[in-house]
């Protein structure tokens, strides 16, 4: 599945939380969206998920325009997680994932949740509240909602903020492997360089609402003459109007 | 519309009553209050009232009825609050459902979760107060459907004032049926308001509901067209709140509110 987004813009009164980005994420492709707090990533999720209606633009999934076709036929073959969107907390965890898995319409739900549950190390909590986890099994939880669907795009906002390194290092590997197991292409937002770095194929800098670089994580910190992506990062955003 | 999904909806809530027994306590533990409250007011007045003294429980009877429109309107609200505040919101707007299939959902769920605490209480005011709501005979099915509709409407515009608001609307959401009340005419004849009051009174199903209520209860015969005319108002005033509803939801898609509401 690839997603083209053209000439894109949201303004909120008169402040753009995105102004005018264009860009191409091609199938099967995991691509980073980085930026400072309020640069417009969650906005452009929000737009991408149909949350957030464009003030101009398209966002073209498959050839489909989100905001023209039956944007439920494309939400079915998408998903999301984000540790600031949470499931209920006075469902078990089993409970949620058979309420989406219903909801996605999922056939043999009862073996998907098995599976997930299997790859995600669930099982010893499947059957416990979801408010009563710790945050590092509320993320397992929530990727496994996000993943309920065999999603062919996934969308991730960082999914590994407030993660200690090692549940932080068990999702990444996951998401590595989900992905050389199936076809997906995924939009990861974070603020972990290292993480970018490892799991993204392309890297989007954005910044004020405005994309100022793109390329593999090589050709961005080749370009801005720095040792890693995070030093890069930095660069980028204490610069006054630097622009690709 | 696909009724697995509004299945799925449903059992969200399903799973939240059965979950919590403190929950289940609570929707029954407020019907009853009321009906011990207004049984003793309505065994008062039936005691020392002449306009009451030929028929027990009209009170009590439309103390029931009320507290059914308060209920589906209560319950609509809260299971939408309760998304907000689970912060679910946008797990659940992104998942790919019809905003038709929440609102049947919300609906349907509604009448069951008012009926859990309504059925106990009205089975409880007959030993209590030998006084049986049972006895307006079938039109009761019609009074209820009317009020299911009109209280379902009443949670519809709440919600819709919570999209368009943010939780801060929340507040209304308890008040919006205390608001209503004055006009509604539950407890005494629409004659009793000024005469402005009563054009105003006559564009709501409460007051033909509670009328025909008491019509039934003190004469003894059932005027069909004031039925019809509750039940139409109750479906025109649902037309609109569904409308509001979008509106509200395409609002908040153009507010981007959708995507981060919550506590």
């Amino acid at each position: 599945m690839s997603i083209e987004i053209k000439n894109l813009s949201k303004k909120f009164n008169e402040t753009y939380a995105v102004k005018n980005i264009n860009l191409t994420i091609g199938t099967n492709k995991t691509i980073g969206l980085l930026g400072p707090n309020g640069c417009g990533k969650t906005t452009s999720i929000g737009m991408m998920l149909g949350l957030i209606k464009p003030t101009t633009g398209d966002i073209i999934i498959q050839n489909k325009n989100i905001n023209t076709f039956e944007r439920n036929k494309l939400l079915s073959i998408m998903n999301f997680a984000s540790p600031y969107v949470e499931l209920p907390k006075k469902l078990s965890v089993k409970q949620n994932l058979q309420i989406y898995g219903r909801l996605y319409g999922v056939k043999d739900l009862s073996l998907r949740i098995d599976e997930l549950a299997e790859d995600l190390n669930l099982k010893d909590f499947i059957n416990k509240k979801t408010g009563e986890l710790s945050s590092g099994q509320k993320n397992r939880v929530s990727l496994a909602k996000s993943l309920i669907n065999k999603p062919e795009i996934l969308l991730l906002d960082e999914p590994t903020a407030s993660l200690d390194p090692d549940i932080g290092d068990y999702v990444r590997s996951y998401v590595q492997s989900y992905k050389s197991k199936n076809k997906v292409t995924i939009l990861l937002a974070s603020h972990n360089m290292a993480e970018v770095e490892r799991l993204c194929d392309s890297v989007i800098m954005m910044k004020k609402g405005k994309i100022i670089d793109q390329g593999t994580s090589k050709e961005i910190i080749n370009r801005h003459g720095r040792t890693n992506l995070e030093e890069t990062f930095l660069k980028i955003v204490r610069s006054k109007d630097e622009m690709a | 519309m696909r009724w697995h999904k509004i299945y799925a909806l449903c059992l969200r809530h399903i799973y939240l009553i059965s979950n919590s027994l403190p929950r289940i306590i609570d929707l029954i533990y407020w019907p009853t209050v009321q009906i011990f409250l207004w049984g003793f007011i309505s065994k008062f007045f039936t005691l020392n009232s002449e306009y009451y003294s030929n028929t027990v429980g009209i009170i009590l009877t439309a103390a029931i009825l009320y507290d059914f429109l308060f209920r589906v309107s209560i319950s609509y609200n809260i299971m939408f609050l309760e998304e907000i505040w689970s912060r679910n919101f946008t797990n659940l707007f992104i998942a790919p459902i019809k905003l038709s299939e929440m609102i049947a959902s919300l609906t349907i769920t509604a009448v069951f979760r008012s009926l859990i605490g309504l059925i106990p209480a009205a089975l409880l005011a007959i030993p209590l107060f030998g006084v049986s709501v049972f006895k307006i005979g079938l039109p009761l099915l019609a009074l209820l459907f009317s009020l299911y509709i009109f209280g379902v409407t009443l949670g519809l515009l709440v919600t819709a004032g919570l999209l368009r608001f943010g939780p801060s609307f929340e507040n209304i959401a308890w008040a919006s049926l205390f608001f209503l009340a004055p006009l509604g005419c539950i407890y005494y004849p629409v004659e009793i308001l000024p005469l402005s009051l009563q054009i105003i009174a006559k564009g709501l199903p409460l007051v033909h509901v509670f009328e025909e209520m008491r019509n039934i209860l003190i004469n003894g015969t059932v005027n069909y067209f004031e039925i019809f005319i509750s039940i139409l108002i109750s479906i025109a005033y649902f037309i609109f709140g569904v409308i509001i509803f979008y509106m509200a939801y395409f609002g908040a898609r153009v507010r981007g509110t959708l995507i981060n509401m919550g506590e």
